[in-house]
Order: structure tokens, then C-alpha cells, then sequence
């Protein structure tokens, strides 16, 4: 099976696109230096290729020059000081570049912010969206929705390893370090869907912890979030019934929560919207019947060492597992 | 202890008079024979003469190069396409982790170390290094380090968490098992046998250069020798306590890097990269080194600005140890800290740039006769030069938070260590090639090599700068396709083949010019230092007739009185120390012949390491065979007591 | 030029072309000779080694709400013993070099037994040093870099007594040459670093936890 969603726009992943102020910030930055470097490079080789080209040719057996043993090069030694000096002037602007951008990063106002809590883990994503009112807050995995033009502070720990946040459209990276928290604020200029992926190797699906950040206008934002906030509505029919019998009879309770049912282990994803999310397996493949489906049975064989082991379920019960897993919206 | 007539003959028949008129040839022939291996499979074993000793540590190098490249084949062929199927994720994780491991410990590093114990006797005047059996032994123990890793990556329990093994992945917790053990264990190894080495370098550098080479004539590359074993001292300490206290946490429930009881995940970051960046640069000068000779050499000129070289040299040797934490920037250490990094990872393109003028200097105003070497060694202007602009826009802590573990750092890392270290590497084997062989490489098969080579490089690196910047993170074993990043990780791949093939046209042009290329005289190139002097394989004593120095360039100045020494005998090895600046004469040593007890005592070391990966205990009854093939390595013979005895002179 | 000059600069020869160093000395002590060099490149490595390890001691410790971590701190009545040994076996030491520096071969022997004797002591109260550190290398992090700085200058306790104790067999058995006069006075040099750097570890095992 291959991983990505084919299905889907293409997601974006790229720090060369900002579409959040931090990235902006660092962006400046990269073009200011990627100048002043590129200036460097053509006169340094320019001063090479010349020099190729004015010296004259010799042999082995050509007499060598001995004259600097006895006279010294002023002039020569000028150019390199005065070329010494210009370098350094150069350095002395990067360093002041860096300075303010760094000011800059750590001036994003942080009035009205969403505070969301991550918690690394191999190899997937546990987000905990704070609030002052502790009824209001709510756990969900994986895919992040956040209200363009506001600032958000993600604070950064890990279950396990040293992980690392990257989503480079909105903000460089932070890591995620075991007994430390971090935070990393940032902010969504322009409503889309920006893909970060886990940027510190973490393992054997180190490359397969992806997440999606949805930046939605206010309105959509709140809306996601009061539904985020509700427990997991009662299954309409029989079948999606009978799916949360065997979801709660089964090994999934070993390590999922569903809000408003008796599973609320904490070793794997939430699961209570499963439904609402684009991604399974932390962005590795569109959240589809038969996806899940492989899913469920065996996802050693998709993402060989993750800690979900396979389940052979007889058909009937896959089918009813599945359909309740759909009403998970 | 004989020597082959033919090797004798040559010596006798090849020496030019550059220095006086030579030994009697029966004085001569004596003098070959003390200074040989001893013959047979156990004289191949006991041999310490520091040129065999470096020839076998030049190719046990490019051995394990040639194998970190075919792992960096196997990583290009599974990220050609995406949805990769040639490696899974653990033999990914292996291959990468040996990949890096190989390159940085088994390579890169000793290789340098390696050239030097070859070249630099014979460039300072002296017949031997300071300390001919640990100097065997650094050897047989780098080189059973390095057997051993690979043994466990071809069972399939090779280390798996990377090349600097971060904790707590590479902790007892997520990685069970040996694998971690071995690479850790490796460092071990490594790291043990560079510190002999910088001890062996150091003392020959500081001691034993020939009479009248002072300080201020002492050839560049052998200043960067000098300073680079000098780094050696005091970064290695660092990789040896960090991967000693993650071997304790594996093996015996340490908590060094434990944050559940009171460790932290970060002193692991700050005592590897302390040693971390400082061994980049243990990578990247002697190759400063290489870059002087050969534009010397190839501009029929001194190289301008001989102090300012030697001081850039040190300054950048100093402020290595200031750079580590831009390793450490995307992680939560204080703000205004960062930016100390950022001022010093910026101020050490200062000295570098002072190098670089200076040799664009050198070529302008010189001769430039156009040969392989040359062409290796220009190429340094175009690839290193880009690796350290790049190097430049990570030293930015708001730059390098994006760029950070991305394509972009894979990128910049490979431009600065092939264009630093690499090509100068392959310039220094087609300059001195013939001295160690006695053929010219050829020429013809140089330039493909070369060109290949370079091409194949930018072809393979520089999307990489593009992928990075473009959102494709390091270490991952593939990668979805509508991520865009398919068509470029192509395109390396491309590269990365054209550089196999550019290798393979290098052994072939080795394997045929061992045969059948130009025979060399002493001088092919008409250069000017002292290791040009003597005929081409040099004698096995180096000097028949130990010059006195009176210039930088012994070889292109007039010589002065007096013009060399006498006095030394020709029954023992015996070597003239000499002052560490001025280089006045100052006694003669007589130094140890040829043992078995170098190599056994590296087997039992070997043992003890390895068998201290299964079982503390090790340590205490391995310390057993240690000590005992340490002490007999040490035990001198009564014969040979009386003999120095009686020619003792007493200070 | 006088025997003295021959012996420092050796001789001139062939109207000034031929420096001859036939009279020179085989040997020579301290700094001109190259195993005084890879003595100190040692010092350097193994001074560092420890530098690093307390460091680390102290970046634990910066991070640590309580130190030492839920013990006592260790006893001191073995490592003042201890340092007291030590420190005093730089007596002994002391005359053994100067011994060895005179060529003085009886004086050697005696010194160099001298030694090995208050190495037994040091070695022996280390072990009951080791009793009395109320920590294991296992309960954690302040317990693990303790016991690192200690087994780490435990090494050089032992491989320092294992090499004096080579170095004194050999000066019983006739096998003794200028070179290893040389031999004993770098590992007279070798002993004062062990006993030295000794120091600053006692001070931050059995003090660091008492401030």
C-alpha cells in the first residue's frame, strides 16, 4: 500500500511558502542571506577562475619562484587584509540579521492565543487543547485545527524520545525532548492545510509521524472545536451499535479512549472523532473504509515496529467496527 | 631481518644527492636491513616501520569508505522513488546509521591520521615516528574497532539510532538489545586508537624533526597535523565519557541519561557535540594541510602569507571548541545562549577565509602547472567554499530552525566534507602516490576520475539544499509521492551513481598504475619539501643520510652549511631528537624493533571491548591478557640491554 | 669546541659541511626527551577526561531540585584517609624520580618498593572508599556520575600501580638501561598527576554533596 493521499490537494510542506508570520520572519531572512552568500560564492570563484587564467603555465621542471622567501608581499598581503575585512563586515551583517530576526520571532503578540499541549509520542502526535475552563478542554491526535489570524502556543513534551514539531509553511522547528517542555508559537496567516512531519529521528517510523495543521476562518474553527469538545454521539443503528460492542470487547480499549464510553485508555490516538480526521496511522494514509480496514487487521504490516498490534476480527464484526467508527465524527 | 636485494638496490641506485654523498653501500645495505619488516606471516604481523604501518591504515580507510559508499548507494536507491520498497525501515535505519558511523569514525578521521604517520617523518627529516609500536598498535585496534561493528551490521544487529545515537532513543529502554552496543563500543575502539595517534604525531612533530627545522620552517601541512592532534586530545574525551556513560546505562543501570531519575537527555547532545564539532574540523585541516603542498607545488611558489596560514590554522583549531551548541539550536536552551553559537559559528570563516585568499593568492601570482592533483584541490573553491556559505545560514539560530535535521543539513554536510576533506584527500593520493608506490597514477584516467567525480557530486548534493527548504526531513526511509519531492531525489540518486562509477575509475587507475604506471623519480612534480628528497618508495630508513634544514623549502633553496648529519648508526634504529623550536640537536634514541606483541595486544583488547558489550566482567578478567601482552610488549631482551647498554652516552 | 659543547650541539665537520651527533647522549630527561611529550599529551587526555566528568556532576546537579538525590552525602573518613595516603606517597614518589634521575640504581630499587607498598594502602582504603559512598551507580543520576568519577580514577589508581610495579620488578633484573631511568622518572610524573588530579575529585564527590 503506498502511503500519502493521492486522493487528496496537495499538502503543503514547504518552507519556501510562508503562510504564517514566523515563517515570514525567517523567510526575510533566508532571502537576505541566500543573497549576500550567493554574491560571496560568484566573487570567490570569480577571483579563482581569474587567477587560473592570468597565471602562466609551468611544468614540473619550471624554475620556482623563490622571491617571496626573500622580499615581503605587501601589496598582496593589503588585498587579503582589506578582503579579510570585508568578510568580516559581511558576517557582522548575518549576525545582526539573525539578532533581529530572533527579536522579531519572539515578539508575535500573543493576545487571545489557542493554547494546545503536545505530546510526543513513536509515532504519532497527542494534542490537548487547553482553556481556562477545564470543560471546554478536549484531547484529539494527529491533525491540529487552528483559527487563522490568531496566535497559537504549542507547548512541547514527549512520552518517549526526542521528537521534533516542523511544520514549515507557519514556523521553524522545536523539539520535543523527554523531562523538558518547550513551546513554539506561531501563527496561521492564510486559511490551508499545512503538513508538518516529526523532523528528529525518533525510530523506525520516524519518517511516518506526519500531522495536518487546518487552518480555518473563526467561524469554522469554533464550530470544529465544539464538536471536538463533545463525548462520542450515540451510534444511530443496530450495526454501528453492535460495532461499539465489539470496539469495547476488543484489545482497542487497551490503549484508545472514545469519550462518553467506558474506553479511556491513553497509550494510543483518541479516538472519539476518528471520523473527522483526513489522516490515519499519523498522515500516512486518507481516512477511508479501506484503509482503516488494513488498518485494523494489521498495521505491522503497513507500519512495521508501531505499537498497535494486528487484529483478526471475523467479518461481521469488522464491518460493524467499522461503521461505528464512522459515526465518530 | 632481511631485506629483498632488489629493494636495496633501488634505495642505493635512486638516492640523489641532495644532501651529501650517500652511504657506503655496505653501510647502506646494513642500515635497509635494520629499518625492514622482519620477513613472513608472522613478520607481517610484528611489522612497525611507520610506512608499512600507514600504507595498510591508507587502504583498511579506503576499504571502509568504499563500504559507507555502497550504503550510501543503498540509501539513494531506496529514495530514488517514493514509496520505496528496496530497504525497510530497520535495515534503513542500519544502513544510514552505518553509513554515517563508517564515514565520520572509520574514514574520515583516521585516514587523515593515517597519511600523516606516512608523511610526516619523512617531511620533518626523521627515520621513524616517536613511538613505532603504539603507533602499530593504534592500527590493529582501529581496525578490529571496525571489523567488529560490521560483523554485527552483516547479523543484522548493526546500530540502528543514527550516527550520533541520540539518547533516549539509543538509551536501554528503546533500544533492547546489542545493536547500540556495538556502535558505542566502536566509538570506543576509535576513539582509543586516534588518541595514540595524536600522541605519536605530536611527540615526532615536536621532536624529531630534522636539525635546523625550526617551528617557522616546518611545512603547513605539518603544522595542521600538528594542531589537528592537538584538537584530538581534547575532543576525543568528550565522545569517550559520553559513550562510556551510555554503555553504563545500557549495561549496568546507570542513570546518566535518565530524566525519570534525575539524567538528562541533553548532556548526551552537549558531551558528543562538544567532540562533535571539534572532529569536523579534525576532518577538515590536515586537508588544509594537503591544499598547501599541492598549490605550492603546482605554482611553482611558496604559498603566500606563511604565518597568517599557520595562525588561521590555529585560531580555527581554538574556536572549534566554541561552536557546539548550533548543533543543540532547536532544542529549549536559553535564546540569548544560542546567539553566543551563532557569533562564533560566524567568526570561524574568518580564519578559513584568510586561507582561501591566500591560495588564490598563491596560484595568481605563481606557474600553475595544470595535473590531477591541482584539478582535486580547486575543486575545494567551488564545493567547500558552498558547504560553508551554507554552514554559514545554519550558524543562524532563526534560519536553522527550519533548516534544522533537513535535506538542507544532509546537503551542507556533504559539500563541506567532500569539498573540505574529500577532494583534497584524492589530491593528496595523486601527489603522493608515487612516493608511496614508486608509479605515477595516470593521468589520463585522473581527469575522468575527477570530473566524474565532480560533476556526480553537485549532480547528487545540491537538490538536496532544494529538498530541504522544501520540506523533506532527514533519516526518513521514504516518502509519500505528491510531497513533490520525487523528481530531485531522482536527480541524486543520478548523482550518486556517476560518483560510484567515478570511484571505480579510481581503483582501476591504483590497480593498473601499481603495475604499469610511469616509474617516479624522487621529485616527479618538482616540489620543494623534504619527503621529495629521498627516492620514490622511500628508503625503508627514510634518510640514508639525514639532512640539516635551513629553508621552508629545503628542496627549492640553496643549501647551507652544515648540510647534513653523521653519527647515526646503521646496526639500530637509532633517530636524532632534536629541540621543539629551534630544532638544535639535543641526543640520539635508539628505538624498539619490530613485535608480534603490538598486534596480540590489540587482540586482547579486543576481547575485553567486545566481550564488555555482553557482560561487565569482562572489563576486570579482560584487563588479565591486557596487561600481560602490554608488559611483554614492554619486556626488553637481555642481548639487547647489554648492546644499548654498552653503547650508552650518559647526559 | 670542548667536550661540553660535543655533548649539547655535537660536531662540526668537513670544513662546517658534516654535523656529526656521535657524541651526543642516547638518553636525556624531563622535557628533552619524547616519552616526557607522550607522558604529558596523557595528562591532557586524562585531565580532560576528568574535567568533563565533573562538569557533567555539575550540569546534573543545575538541574536537580535536591542533591545528592534522596541519600546522604558520602562518608569521610575513608577519602580523608585516602587523600592523606596519596598525597603522601608523593614523597617516595618524589625520590624515586630523583633516584632514577641520578642513575642511582639502589636508591631506585628502594624508592620504587617504597612506592608499591603505599600503593597496597591506597588501593585497599579506595575499596572501603567505595563501601562508604551511600549511593549505587544504579539509584540515579547523582549516584551514576559519583560512581563514574570514582571508577575512573580507580583505573588510574591501578594501571598506575600495574606500571610502577613493572618499572620496580625490572630494576631487580638487571634489565635496567639509561632509557628506563628515563622510563621511571615519566612515571614519577605520571604518579604526581594521579595523586593531583585526584584532588579536585575528592573535592566535589565528598564535598560537592555538602554545599
Amino acid at each position: 500500500m503506498n502511503i500519502g493521499m493521492t486522493s487528496l490537494a496537495r499538502p503543503l510542506q514547504d518552507a519556501l511558502r510562508p503562510a504564517g508570520i514566523q515563517a515570514e520572519h525567517i523567510g526575510g531572512l533566508w532571502n537576505l542571506t541566500l543573497g549576500l552568500c550567493a554574491l560571496v560564492f560568484l566573487l570567490i570563484v570569480a577571483a579563482c577562475v581569474a587567477a587560473l587564467w592570468i597565471a602562466p603555465r609551468a611544468d614540473a621542471g619550471t624554475a620556482p619562484n623563490l622571491d617571496s622567501l626573500a622580499r615581503p608581499e605587501r601589496r598582496i598581503w593589503r588585498v587579503i587584509g582589506w578582503s579579510t575585512g570585508l568578510a568580516t563586515v559581511g558576517l557582522l551583517v548575518l549576525l545582526a540579521a539573525d539578532v533581529f530576526t530572533s527579536r522579531a520571532l519572539a515578539r508575535m503578540p500573543l493576545q487571545d492565543a489557542v493554547n494546545i499541549e503536545l505530546v510526543g509520542h513513536m509515532w504519532w502526535w497527542e494534542a490537548r487543547y487547553r482553556d481556562a475552563d477545564p470543560s471546554r478542554e478536549f484531547t484529539t491526535a494527529n491533525e491540529l485545527h487552528i483559527p487563522a489570524g490568531r496566535p497559537v502556543v504549542v507547548t512541547l513534551r514527549s512520552n518517549d524520545v526526542i521528537h521534533s514539531l516542523w511544520i514549515p509553511n507557519l514556523h521553524g522547528k522545536k523539539d520535543l525532548i523527554p523531562g523538558r517542555t518547550a513551546t513554539l508559537r506561531l501563527r496561521a496567516d492564510r486559511p490551508g492545510t499545512y503538513r508538518g512531519q516529526c523532523a528528529e529521528f525518533c525510530g523506525i517510523e520516524h519518517a511516518m509521524m506526519a500531522l495536518l495543521v487546518e487552518a480555518e476562518p473563526a467561524a469554522a474553527y469554533e464550530a470544529w472545536a465544539a464538536r471536538q469538545r463533545r463525548p462520542a454521539a450515540e451510534p444511530a443503528d443496530a450495526l454501528a451499535r453492535r460495532g461499539r460492542e465489539v470496539f469495547l470487547s476488543r484489545s482497542c480499549v487497551m490503549c484508545h479512549t472514545v469519550s462518553g464510553t467506558s474506553a479511556n485508555a491513553k497509550l494510543g490516538p483518541d479516538l472519539t472523532h476518528l471520523a473527522s480526521r483526513r489522516t490515519i496511522a499519523s498522515g500516512m494514509f486518507p481516512n477511508n473504509r479501506g484503509h482503516l480496514v488494513g488498518w485494523i487487521a494489521d498495521p505491522q504490516s503497513l507500519k512495521p515496529g508501531v505499537n498497535m498490534p494486528p487484529n483478526a476480527l471475523p467479518p461481521d464484526d469488522l464491518q460493524a467496527l467499522l461503521a461505528y467508527l464512522e459515526t465518530l465524527k | 631481518m632481511t631485506v629483498s636485494g632488489d629493494t636495496a638496490q633501488r634505495a642505493l641506485a635512486t638516492w640523489p644527492d641532495r644532501s651529501g654523498p650517500g652511504l657506503a653501500p655496505g653501510d647502506a645495505y646494513t642500515l635497509e636491513q635494520t629499518w625492514s619488516d622482519p620477513p613472513g606471516i608472522i613478520g607481517w604481523f610484528a611489522a612497525i616501520n611507520h610506512k608499512t604501518i600507514a600504507k595498510r591504515f591508507m587502504v583498511t580507510t579506503f576499504i571502509f569508505f568504499l563500504l559507507g559508499g555502497l550504503l550510501a548507494l543503498a540509501i539513494r536507491l531506496q529514495l530514488a522513488l517514493p514509496n520505496g520498497k528496496v530497504l525497510g525501515p530497520d535495515k534503513y535505519s542500519q544502513v544510514f546509521t552505518m553509513h554515517g558511523s563508517t564515514m565520520m569514525f572509520l574514514f574520515a578521521v583516521p585516514v587523515m591520521q593515517a597519511v600523516a604517520t606516512y608523511l610526516v617523518p619523512l617531511m620533518i627529516g626523521a627515520r621513524s615516528v616517536a613511538f613505532p609500536r603504539m603507533n602499530a598498535f593504534a592500527y590493529w585496534i582501529f581496525t578490529m574497532g571496525g571489523i567488529m561493528l560490521y560483523v554485527a551490521f552483516f547479523l543484522d544487529i548493526g546500530p540502528d539510532a543514527g550516527w550520533f545515537a541520540y539518547v533516549p532513543l539509543s538509551g536501554p529502554q528503546y533500544s533492547p538489545g546489542k545493536r547500540v552496543d556495538f556502535w558505542a563500543q566502536m566509538i570506543t575502539y576509535t576513539e582509543l586508537s586516534a588518541l595514540m595517534e595524536a600522541i605519536v604525531l605530536i611527540t615526532t612533530i615536536l621532536k624529531m624533526r630534522a636539525p635546523g627545522m625550526t617551528l617557522n620552517r616546518m611545512p603547513l601541512f605539518v603544522w595542521t597535523i600538528l594542531v589537528t592532534n592537538f584538537m584530538v586530545l581534547f575532543a576525543m574525551p568528550a565522545v569517550m565519557l559520553a559513550s562510556t556513560a551510555l554503555i553504563t546505562d545500557r549495561l549496568v543501570g546507570t542513570h546518566f541519561y535518565n530524566p525519570a531519575e534525575g539524567g538528562d537527555a541533553l548532556l548526551w547532545q552537549h558531551l558528543f557535540w562538544f567532540f562533535g564539532h571539534p572532529e569536523v574540523y579534525l576532518i577538515f585541516i590536515p586537508p588544509l594541510g594537503f591544499m598547501s603542498s599541492i598549490i605550492a607545488t603546482f605554482s611553482r611558489r611558496p604559498v603566500v602569507g606563511y604565518p597568517a596560514m599557520v595562525l588561521s590554522v590555529i585560531a580555527t583549531a581554538f574556536l572549534a571548541f566554541g561552536l557546539w551548541v548550533h548543533h543543540m539550536f532547536a532544542t529549549n536552551l536559553p535564546e540569548l545562549g544560542k546567539t553566543f553559537f551563532t557569533a562564533a559559528s560566524l567568526m570561524i570563516a574568518i580564519p578559513t577565509s584568510v586561507q582561501i585568499f591566500c591560495w588564490i593568492a598563491t596560484l595568481w601570482t605563481g606557474r600553475i602547472n595544470f595535473k590531477t592533483p591541482l584539478l582535486f584541490v580547486l575543486a575545494f573553491f567551488v564545493i567547500l567554499l558552498l558547504g560553508g556559505l551554507t554552514g554559514l545560514m545554519l550558524a543562524s539560530v532563526s534560519l536553522d530552525y527550519q533548516l534544522h535535521d533537513s535535506y538542507f543539513v544532509v546537503a551542507h554536510l556533504h559539500y563541506v566534507l567532500l569539498g573540505g576533506a574529500v577532494f583534497p584527500l584524492f589530491g593528496a593520493f595523486y601527489y603522493w602516490f608515487p612516493k608511496f608506490t614508486g608509479r605515477m597514477l595516470s593521468e589520463r584516467l585522473g581527469r575522468w576520475n575527477f570530473w566524474l567525480f565532480f560533476i556526480g557530486f553537485n549532480v547528487a548534493f545540491f537538490p538536496m539544499h532544494v529538498l530541504g527548504l522544501q520540506g523533506m526531513p532527514r533519516r526518513v526511509y521514504t516518502y509519500p509521492s505528491e510531497m513533490g519531492w520525487d523528481k530531485l531525489n531522482l536527480v541524486a540518486t543520478i548523482g550518486a551513481l556517476t560518483i560510484a562509477l567515478s570511484m571505480l575509475l579510481f581503483i582501476v587507475n591504483v590497480l593498473h598504475s601499481r603495475r604499469r604506471g610511469e616509474i617516479a623519480s624522487s621529485d616527479p612534480w618538482g616540489a620543494g619539501t623534504l619527503e621529495w628528497g629521498v627516492s620514490s618508495p622511500p628508503p625503508m630508513a627514510n634518510f640514508h643520510v639525514v639532512p640539516v634544514v635551513h629553508g621552508r623549502y629545503p628542496l627549492w633553496q640553496e643549501a647551507g652549511t652544515p648540510r647534513y648529519v653523521t653519527g647515526l648508526a646503521n646496526e639500530w634504529r637509532e633517530v636524532l631528537i632534536t629541540s621543539v623550536a629551534d630544532a638544535k640537536v639535543d641526543h640520539r634514541l635508539w628505538l624498539p624493533s619490530s613485535t608480534i606483541w603490538a598486534f596480540l595486544s590489540a587482540v586482547a583488547t579486543t576481547i575485553l571491548f567486545v566481550g564488555s558489550i555482553f557482560t561487565p566482567w569482562a572489563v576486570v578478567w579482560g584487563a588479565v591478557p591486557v596487561a600481560i601482552a602490554a608488559t611483554l610488549w614492554f619486556w626488553p631482551k637481555h642481548d639487547i640491554i647489554e648492546r644499548r647498554v654498552e653503547s650508552e652516552l650518559r647526559p | 669546541m670542548s667536550a661540553r659543547d660535543e655533548k649539547r650541539d655535537g660536531r662540526l665537520l668537513d670544513d662546517g659541511r658534516v654535523l656529526d651527533i656521535s657524541t651526543l647522549p642516547t638518553f636525556a630527561f624531563g622535557n628533552r626527551s619524547p616519552m616526557w611529550w607522550g607522558t604529558m599529551g596523557l595528562m591532557a587526555i586524562e585531565g580532560t577526561v576528568f574535567a568533563l566528568t565533573i562538569m557533567a556532576y555539575f550540569y546534573l546537579r543545575s538541574h536537580a531540585t535536591k542533591w545528592p538525590m534522596s541519600q546522604f552525602p558520602p562518608e569521610l573518613i575513608w577519602g580523608n584517609l585516602n587523600t592523606a595516603i596519596m598525597l603522601g606517597s608523593m614523597i617516595p614518589n618524589h625520590y624515586a624520580k630523583q633516584a632514577a634521575e641520578r642513575l642511582d640504581l639502589k636508591k631506585t630499587q628502594f624508592w620504587m618498593v617504597v612506592c608499591m607498598l603505599v600503593s597496597i594502602a591506597f588501593l585497599g582504603v579506595r575499596v572501603l572508599e567505595f563501601g562508604a559512598l551511600n549511593t549505587r551507580w544504579d539509584s540515579n543520576a547523582y549516584g551514576s556520575v559519583v560512581w563514574m568519577l570514582m571508577a575512573l580514577h580507580t583505573t588510574h589508581l591501578i594501571t598506575d600501580a600495574f606500571d610502577s610495579g613493572v618499572l620496580t620488578v625490572m630494576t631487580f633484573t638487571g634489565l635496567m638501561e639509561g632509557k628506563r631511568y628515563v622510563d621511571v622518572s615519566e612515571n614519577a610524573a605520571y604518579w604526581y598527576f594521579v595523586v593531583l588530579s585526584w584532588l579536585p575529585i575528592y573535592a566535589v564527590v565528598y564535598w560537592g554533596a555538602r554545599f
